[in-house]
């Protein structure tokens, strides 16, 4: 009887490591052939790939590899840099982002984004900052509904208790790892679908660090997340899909376990492993 | 810049792997002899060697949750920090057989033996060739050849199950050779496990290097 169930099992053959789809089964953007370029320098080449909605895409690689750029594009923030040009497709809900008809802003405001350095307003109020992404777009007017939305993306953003009692204060006066969660009530605030994270935690020490992961995991129930960050750990520990980026080309992008236990091109084994960098 | 402390540090880690290795080949080499020439004082001193496989092992495995918590190791190198976990875990219970078989040569003392052994030797032998050989694909990272060794498994199976049988004509024939037969049959009993072991080092070779976790031989006991 023993000996007959190992050959059944033996019949399932492997049991890890199988690889399984090359992009997560629901997609909230899909990029088709993108390339970017700074001015003739060419800095994303012909990339591919789908972001998986309310989930954790990680992009990893090198510096220069292109993974802010290619976040950049995602909300449309390429272009405004100088001699910054794109081409190909970038899909959200089916709608390309780049059509003629699309105002950038309307883009911006749906896929938010958090930068490496806290870009908290200095002369504003904690208030003011998570208040300002939605005066400034208008789509709120009254005080009682704008103290709602701040107290819940502050909730969000798990600040509210360490705040609540000094809404009036400056924005500055938080620590490195609360200016950063201010930067991301923020950016929830005005509702978007989807938040870029450009290396959040690398001004970080470990125990913020660890805050703003504990907050992705938390806000990705509501948002799709996508973070560009060189802690292979960080990518390992949070995202659902991880992307590795050389030179401009996406060499790998696998679901996180796979990449970071059987990745399939040599050039990401390399670099997770640290044979190269 | 690539990581060659820590590269290096893996590589001596799976060099300790064929330390031990070695050690237990020794210990089974030893234990047979002493079975066959009767010789107490090998047996006792393969007994006493015992611990220091022991020792090792929790050496390698501390060398591995060094490396594991202090380098972050990825991918590969992840696999290889599991295969050797698992393969010191084999190696060190085989050394308990080999050990086992010591033991069975002190208690078998200086009985007039049963019958010259012949069997159990070839099985020995065949064992440590095993052993060798799938620590050779373990650190060449050769899965073919870990996985060209396991049906050899059922070789050792059918030599256990000859002495097994000839050793039961024994009992039958002659009840009074019943207690020397049963420990003959658990010396065969111990060289047996040690060989589904090899299978399991096999098996965690294939692992390392492809990343699949595969069910290579299925032992007949």
């Amino acid at each position: 009887m023993m000996n007959q169930l190992f050959k059944l099992d033996k019949g399932l053959e492997a049991i890890g490591g199988e690889t399984s789809a090359t992009k997560p089964p629901r997609c909230i953007i899909e990029v088709e052939n993108l390339s970017a370029w700074y001015g003739h320098k060419a800095v994303l080449k012909n990339i591919s790939v789908g972001i998986g909605v309310r989930s954790i895409t990680a992009l990893i690689g090198p510096s220069g590899c292109g993974k802010s750029t290619f976040i950049r594009c995602i909300n449309r923030l390429h272009e405004v840099a100088e001699g910054g040009k794109v081409a190909g497709k970038i899909m959200k809900d089916g709608q390309d982002i780049y059509a003629p008809d699309i105002d950038p802003v309307d883009i911006r405001r749906s896929i938010g984004m958090v930068f490496q350095r806290a870009s908290v307003f200095p002369t504003m109020s904690i208030f003011s900052n998570v208040a300002s992404g939605i005066t400034l777009t208008r789509i709120w007017s009254r005080r009682r509904d704008l103290q709602d939305v701040v107290e819940r993306s502050l909730r969000k953003a798990a600040l509210w208790e360490e705040v609540k009692d000094k809404l009036d204060q400056s924005g500055a006066s938080l620590s490195g790892g609360q200016q950063q969660r201010l930067c991301i009530a923020r950016a929830i605030a005005i509702e978007p679908e989807i938040i870029l994270m450009d290396e959040p935690c690398s001004a970080l020490d470990p125990i913020s660090t660890l805050k703003i992961e504990e907050l992705m995991l938390e806000i990705k129930k509501d948002y799709t997340v996508v973070i560009v960050t060189h802690n292979m750990q960080q990518a390992a520990r949070v995202s659902d899909w991880t992307g590795f980026m050389l030179l401009g080309d996406l060499i790998e992008y696998a679901p996180t376990r796979e990449v970071f236990t059987v990745p399939k091109d040599k050039r990401t084994e390399d670099y997770i492993t640290g044979r190269f960098g | 810049m690539p990581r060659e402390a820590y590269q290096r540090n893996l590589k001596e880690l799976q060099d300790e792997v064929l330390v031990l290795g070695s050690m237990i080949e020794k210990a089974l080499e030893r234990s047979m002899q002493a079975l066959k020439g009767r010789d107490l004082d090998l047996a006792r001193q393969v007994l006493a060697e015992d611990k220091h496989i022991d020792k090792k092992r929790y050496e390698i495995e501390e060398q591995a949750l060094d490396i594991m918590s202090c380098q972050a190791p990825m991918a590969s190198d992840l696999r290889i920090l599991l295969a050797i976990l698992s393969i010191v875990t084999d190696l060190e219970r085989m050394g308990d057989h080999a050990a086992g078989n010591a033991k069975i040569a002190v208690m078998i003392g200086d009985e007039p033996p049963l019958k010259p052994l012949i069997d159990l030797p070839r099985m020995n032998d065949r064992v440590i060739d095993m052993l060798h050989r799938s620590l050779n694909a373990f650190i060449t990272h050769d899965a073919e050849a870990a996985r060209k060794i396991v049906p050899e498994d059922d070789d050792i199976d059918n030599l256990y199950d000859q002495v097994f049988r000839e050793l039961l004509t024994f009992m039958m024939e002659d009840p009074r050779t019943i207690t020397r037969a049963t420990r003959l049959i658990w010396v065969g009993h111990n060289l047996e496990r040690t060989g589904d072991r090899v299978t399991n080092i096999c098996e965690r070779v294939v692992f390392m290097v492809t990343g699949k976790m595969e069910e290579l031989g299925v032992s007949t006991y």
